[in-house]
């Protein structure tokens, strides 16, 4: 099967569609027209520059040039989270580190086990498989780190009464807090499991799509999309559980005293 | 028989104070708002981290652990939290005991079923008052019990913490507004201003 590839005017002619929609939400006073384009433009930019490098990668396929590009998506990966909380901890230092430290260790962990594990490539580097299965990893865990430590800081804000009444009453922080804590891993979670439950029937996904106007056989590309939405799902579950855990931990302090101090102010 | 002792608590700015509380005492709390009665409530629960140290029969409060200390020394806060649909569901275990005890704080059993949003004031707070005194605290925190209840609810409330007192040679600590009631329940009195805490003689 040919691959048609894709010209700059065939993609002008799908940006004109932006700019129609620019149009309408400028007419309909939405106030999103700037962040619409802004966000096309970064996504251009932001895009070519990652098929740049990942054309150098493929090239060089050196381990150190894979792990260092690793670094940095993971770090870019914490700002996106810490920009999404709305009540972040104090010293926003907290937030970045604890999302980072959580999409480290479960998105870093999948996607080693799959390369060296599940697809068994070798080497395990090779940056054709290790670049966008961590790109697909940090991407969904990000969402759901970043929804889920929102959760958490907002309910346990709201919900200092009822927290405290119960550490009050003698009961452990953890206790205290399940209800606030079990919220926000649900949260967290909801999305990813939603979207593996609906896959196939009502949308069919970005990765499989791509792969299948790339010209790769339908069932290839769906064993592919099966094993990407069960890495996707483990590798979120593993950071919002993480991520909540060490957050909730943080918002006491050793007396199991509701530490709200160490909220920041917010925008809410 | 427990001692209560407080050392350099230091609430606000005020300057740091000390205070001694034998078994089975009361004192009234009383000051306009806003400076720092309930906060000294909450520093005496351990709830707010404080450079002073509070100690229960001579051993310091960092000795316990804290969910120790806060059911030996309880506080009932101005506003109680339910956080299940049921009042039940607040009171697992103990049948028998509890309609015993429901029916001492003039209660039937059919509460049990009711819905926490449903509650009158009046029973959201004798029932936040039994779910504390079942931890048994020696030493009660009490951060104005009656301020929102009519006068029948609040005279019960009353009697069923000077019966708690009796029965279980417990301290009171009781943050009030109302100076007729300090009379009534406490034989001694501690007064907030905005600049200091001191103990009133004679209440």
């Amino acid at each position: 099967m040919n691959i048609i590839t894709l010209s700059g005017l065939d993609l002008t002619l799908a940006a004109f569609l932006i700019f129609l929609l620019g149009v309408l939400s400028l007419f309909l006073r939405l106030g999103q027209t700037r962040q619409l384009f802004t966000a096309s433009v970064r996504c251009t930019v932001q895009l070519l520059i990652m098929g740049l490098i990942l054309k150098l990668l493929f090239a060089a396929a050196n381990p150190a040039a894979i792990i260092i590009m690793a670094f940095v998506m993971l770090l870019s990966a914490g700002q996106a989270v810490t920009s999404r909380i709305h009540r972040p901890l104090a010293g926003r230092w907290w937030s970045y580190f604890f999302g980072v430290s959580a999409m480290f260790l479960s998105s870093f962990t999948v996607t080693l086990f799959a390369l060296l594990i599940i697809i068994d490539i070798k080497p395990w580097y090779t940056p054709q498989y290790a670049i966008p299965l961590l790109g697909m990893l940090l991407g969904n865990t990000m969402t759901g780190v970043a929804l889920s430590m929102d959760t958490l800081t907002t309910t346990v804000f709201q919900h200092k009464n009822i927290i405290e009444g119960r550490l009050m009453l003698g009961e452990k922080w953890r206790d205290a807090a399940r209800d606030q804590i079990t919220g926000a891993i649900r949260t967290g979670l909801t999305p990813i499991i939603n979207s593996m439950a609906t896959t196939g029937i009502v949308a069919l996904p970005g990765m499989m799509t791509g792969q299948i106007l790339a010209g790769s056989p339908p069932m290839v590309a769906v064993t592919y999309q099966i094993l990407i939405m069960f890495l996707i799902a483990a590798g979120t579950g593993f950071g919002v559980i993480l991520a909540v855990q060490i957050t909730a931990r943080h918002l006491f302090d050793h007396r199991h005293r509701l530490r709200l101090d160490r909220l920041s102010d917010g925008d809410i | 028989m427990h001692v209560f002792t407080i050392k350099n608590l230091q609430i606000l700015d005020m300057p740091p104070f000390n205070l001694e509380l034998q078994a089975g005492e009361c004192i009234a709390i009383t000051g306009d708002s806003g400076c720092g009665k309930s906060l000294f409530l909450r520093a005496l629960a351990d709830l707010d981290p404080n450079p002073g140290e509070i100690f229960l029969d001579g051993k310091a409060s960092s000795s316990y652990h804290p969910w120790q200390w806060r059911r030996q020394v309880g506080l009932l806060p101005s506003e109680s939290s339910w956080w299940l649909a049921k009042v039940e569901d607040h009171f697992p275990g103990e049948g028998a005991n509890l309609y015993q005890q429901l029916t001492a704080i003039g209660l039937t059993a059919n509460i049990l079923n009711s819905h926490t949003h449903r509650l009158s004031s009046g029973e959201r707070q004798r029932l936040s008052l039994l779910r504390l005194l079942r931890n048994k605290p020696s030493i009660l925190l009490l951060d104005e019990p009656t301020a929102n209840l009519d006068n029948n609810n609040s005279a019960l409330v009353e009697r069923i913490l000077k019966k708690y007192q009796q029965d279980h040679g417990a301290t009171l600590i009781w943050v009030t507004h109302n100076l007729s009631q300090a009379r009534r329940v406490a034989n001694r009195h501690l007064q907030f201003t905005k600049h200091r805490v001191r103990e009133v003689k004679g209440i």
